[in-house]
């Protein structure tokens, strides 16, 4: 990126990273801090966004970031810094050592045991630097919206970005651990506006992956998001009723999203889950599998090891439809009395499986019942898992989509949607930490006019 | 203004050993032929939080941001670069990446730089260092001693205590020499309350730009404790919501989200300016019943939303967006604004130096109207009536909005009945006032906890309003 990625400023390499956790991880305990850790990462990012055939942004990027936890026993301490400058790495160890002597004696506070860290930090190749040129970024970001601007009805535009990331990140803690890693992550997304009689619809579609040379193509981006606010126009509303919701896979993945919320442990040792004491029962359906690969070469969210150096591996979250590992991190295992998932800082490379059917297969199995293609609002009440939401999407006739259909609402209770679940599509959107594809369900109250 | 002016150079630049002369020579080379202005954006941010859960104050955590964003501006075009080291290096570097929007065109001017003197909405002390230690952790462990006592019901009390400190200072080409010192506190209170098998939640919180100990002085504890634990409590007696399109009655305060959703995004000068906002092009036309009156006020006295200057030096206003039912202006940055061939109206806002500035609202909420809140629930024969919201979200291209009730009743022949459970409103921005058809004369604004997310960046925002009567809006319920 020889326009704009400039390297007056050096940037940190993982053996710099390294360097700076173990000084710090050492000032901690000089200090006083009888365990500490530390991340500490660098980023810089190039984003160009191309509107109505200009360029409206060029961006350029520089993040650092530390933070550092220190435990004096049984008292925790936090203290976060966006440069490595020796005032603000004095600072940080100040701060964090000064708030743990205020904080209160938890019994369950600390690092994750000794055996669990990571031993080897395989290369999960997820560095893969874009050496894309300025004004090549902008040439392609341009056709991209271009051919989006191209299709018939498309009136207006919100333009079309590319964005490229290059990360390193490195944790260590006072068992001795120190690791680091770089990665990358690119996307291309287009967003335009279709338009007729007065009324607009704006729909987009992006791709983001690891490795460049994986994107889905600027035609396919462009393509799909004028089709997707063509098909929105003329979109009505549907009188209240009780029928099949089929979620598209880019809704689909916010229904595992409040399962997955669901079974991890802050929720569950505070109380706030409406999947409480789920370990080992049924949940979904016989056919649901979700399973975890954290390691998965090149993956978005692969990660060699958790936010706090816990080996990660590959398990199985339900099996057959039942709950058959809790999403924890040392701090929440420890809490509830059981052994930590490599889990800290969530999940990473979830998939769904169990769908055999396409899309148009799930549709006709339906019959009649709406299409959810798009949700807004929060509506989601974690506690109790009712749900209620605004949704846009489809109205399906004789197994056929029909017409579009806007300002509803879709409600009904989390757990029994589960329960409910009719099919899976094997229509797997990749682009997710959680990959699924379409979810039928039994039925959902409409609410339109 | 000289006092923050003092406060942010030396905060800001004199570590680096920058200078005038320096931020003159930078925004000198960012001039380039083309460039309307260039921007210089310096923040140094502080933030604490404490927090509380199963009677224990767990966590503590202090945060340093400090660090500068790079603009320049050529006619819709932007560059834009910041990095989080104050130092020569990197604005040299930030001015490179910058420069490359433009390529051509008139060579623009530097004016001279002035500082107007600015409205002083909120003090400049930092409101971390506002309260001893001991006593915020003393206060959260009250709190949850208060809430426990409530009801013996309550299985859970997680409790936070926040706080920022944000020094800024804008410099840019067209003369603006502005800082500004913004402190800016909150306390959270959420519990958990178990009966039998069912298990709810209540939250209640307050918020503004002050310290710790005028916080505790407008906003008693015990009163958003109380508030809290009535929420969760209420919530276990929820029934079933009524699915279908209803007349609905709006409390004062909070939920004047829906104003900020269904209106407020719509109006803000870079979709209008774009064509992309179903509000585009519409200034003069009714939008509203004559009896509905918004404005955006970031003037409003230690408000979470409020600013003495926007992030681009311009003071903020109260702007009148809707007047008697007529759309009057759109929110403006100075992009936008000039692009538009209008003034801004101090609604230039970022998340930060590492975010481009755009049009975003401050304190957005309506005027009263003339009916007493009482008068208005028993006009209703049947509906509802929605006092407490979760948050919201819109669609400005469709116009279509949502927002969640988390607290709310059925109406039945003109009285309040059951608390329904929590329930999501959709409706279409642009015909939503005009549904209104009786306002009340109890407007309030929120307590301040409102953040508002727009292109991934949060700002702290307040909304407010009367009572109101909308006649028809979709509501999200499962009892059809």
């Amino acid at each position: 990126m020889k326009a704009a990625h400039s390297d007056l400023i050096t940037t940190k390499t993982p053996q710099h990273l390294k360097e700076i956790v173990a000084d710090i991880l050492e000032r901690a305990q000089r200090s006083g801090a009888t365990a500490a850790e530390v991340s500490a990462s660098t980023s810089q990012n190039l984003s160009v966004a191309v509107r109505m055939g200009d360029i409206d942004t060029l961006e350029h990027g520089r993040d650092q970031g530390l933070c550092l936890t220190v435990y004096l026993g049984n008292r925790t301490g936090t203290a976060e810094a966006s440069g490595f400058a020796p005032a603000d790495i004095a600072k940080l160890v100040t701060e964090a050592i000064n708030i743990a002597k205020y904080t209160g004696e938890d019994s369950y506070a600390g690092l994750a045991d000794a055996t669990d860290m990571a031993v080897e930090i395989p290369d999960l190749q997820l560095y893969h630097p874009w050496t894309i040129d300025t004004a090549d970024a902008i040439e392609l970001v341009g056709e991209c919206e271009a051919i989006a601007r191209a299709e018939p009805l498309i009136v207006n535009s919100e333009g079309a970005q590319l964005s490229t990331t290059q990360s390193t990140y490195c944790y260590g803690n006072t068992h001795n651990f120190n690791a680091a890693y770089q990665g990358t992550r690119h996307s291309i997304s287009c967003s335009v506006v279709a338009g007729r009689n007065g009324a607009m619809q704006r729909d987009m579609w992006f791709d983001n992956r690891r490795n460049a040379q994986h994107l889905q193509s600027i035609e396919v981006i462009g393509r799909l998001a004028a089709q997707r606010a063509i098909q929105r126009l003329d979109a009505s509303k549907v009188h209240s009723c009780k029928v099949p919701v089929l979620f598209t896979p880019e809704t689909a993945i916010s229904l595992i999203g409040h399962f997955t919320s669901a079974i991890s442990g802050g929720a569950l040792y505070k109380g706030t889950s409406f999947l409480p004491d789920t370990l080992n029962t049924r949940v979904f359906p016989e056919f649901v599998q979700l399973v975890e690969q954290p390691r998965q070469p090149g993956g978005l969210y692969s990660a060699p090891f958790d936010d706090e150096g816990v080996a990660t591996r590959d398990q199985v979250i339900v099996a057959n439809g039942v709950v058959k590992n809790y999403i924890l991190d040392s701090y929440a295992a420890r809490r509830l009395a059981m052994q930590t998932t490599a889990n800290g800082g969530g999940l990473r490379n979830v998939t769904v499986d169990g769908g055999h059917q396409s899309f148009e297969g799930l549709v006709k199995e339906m019959n009649k019942g709406l299409v959810v293609t798009e949700l807004i609002g929060m509506g989601v009440n974690q506690i109790t898992g009712d749900y209620s939401r605004g949704a846009s999407g489809f109205w399906v006739e004789n197994g056929k989509i029909d017409h579009p259909v806007e300002e509803i609402t879709i409600a009904d209770n989390l757990r029994k949607m589960y329960a409910n679940i009719v099919a899976l599509g094997n229509d797997t959107d990749e682009r997710h930490n959680i990959r699924c594809g379409s979810i039928l369900i039994g039925e959902m109250a409409i609410s339109g006019i | 203004m000289e006092q923050a002016l003092d406060i942010a150079k030396q905060d800001l630049l004199a570590p680096a050993e920058i200078d005038e002369h320096h931020l003159q020579k930078v925004l000198s080379s960012l001039m380039v032929p083309g460039v309307d202005q260039a921007e210089l954006y310096f923040q140094h941010g502080r933030r604490e939080a404490w927090s509380l859960e199963d009677g224990i104050v767990k966590e503590g955590d202090f945060s340093l941001d400090r660090g500068v964003g790079v603009r320049a501006v050529s006619g819709e075009k932007t560059g834009f670069a910041y990095a989080n080291e104050i130092v020569m290096p990197s604005l040299t570097a930030a001015s490179q990446t910058v420069r490359y929007i433009a390529r051509s065109g008139n060579v623009g001017a530097l004016q001279s730089w002035k500082s107007d003197n600015i409205q002083k909405l909120y003090g400049s002390d930092d409101p971390l260092a506002s309260m001893q230690a001991q006593d915020k952790t003393d206060l959260l462990y009250t709190i949850d001693a208060q809430a426990r006592q409530a009801d013996p019901r309550i299985k859970q009390v997680i409790a936070s205590l926040l706080a920022s400190y944000d020094v800024v200072l804008v410099v840019s080409s067209d003369g603006t020499w502005a800082a500004d010192i913004r402190p800016l506190v909150r306390l959270n209170v959420a519990v958990v309350v178990a009966d039998k098998d069912k298990r709810e939640s209540g939250y209640a919180g307050a918020g503004g730009r002050f310290s710790y100990p005028e916080l505790l002085a407008t906003h008693k504890p015990e009163v958003i404790v109380g508030e809290a634990v009535r929420l969760a409590l209420l919530n276990l007696e929820a029934v079933a919501a009524p699915a279908g399109e209803m007349v609905v009655v709006l409390g004062p305060g909070w939920p004047g989200v829906l104003l900020h959703e269904a209106i407020g995004h719509g109006l803000e000068g870079d979709f209008c300016r774009k064509g992309t906002s179903a509000f585009s092009n519409r200034i003069g036309e009714r939008v509203a019943t004559t009896e509905v009156t918004v404005v955006d006020d970031g003037t409003l006295s230690g408000r979470r939303g409020s600013l003495n200057i926007d992030d681009e030096g311009t003071a903020t206003q109260c702007t009148t967006l809707i007047e008697k039912g007529i759309l009057k202006t759109y929110m403006q940055d100075k992009t936008n604004a000039r692009l538009m061939n209008t003034k801004p109206t101090g609604n230039g806002r970022r998340q930060s130096y590492a975010h481009l500035p755009m049009p975003r609202m401050t304190n957005t909420y309506m005027l009263n109207g003339q009916h007493s809140a009482d008068e208005i629930i028993g006009s209703v024969d049947k509906g509802i009536y929605a006092v407490n919201f979760g948050g919201g979200q819109v669609d400005i291209t469709s116009g279509k909005f949502v927002f969640s009730a988390s607290e709310a009743y059925r109406i039945e022949n003109g009285r309040v009945g059951a608390p329904l459970k929590g329930i999501s409103l959709i409706g279409h921005g642009p015909d939503i006032l005009t549904k209104v058809t009786m306002v009340g004369n109890d407007t309030k604004l929120d307590d301040g906890v409102g953040s508002c997310g727009k292109h991934g960046q949060l700002v702290p925002v307040g909304v407010g309003q009367p009572t109101l009567r909308v006649d028809g809006m979709t509501v999200g319920g499962t009892d059809i």
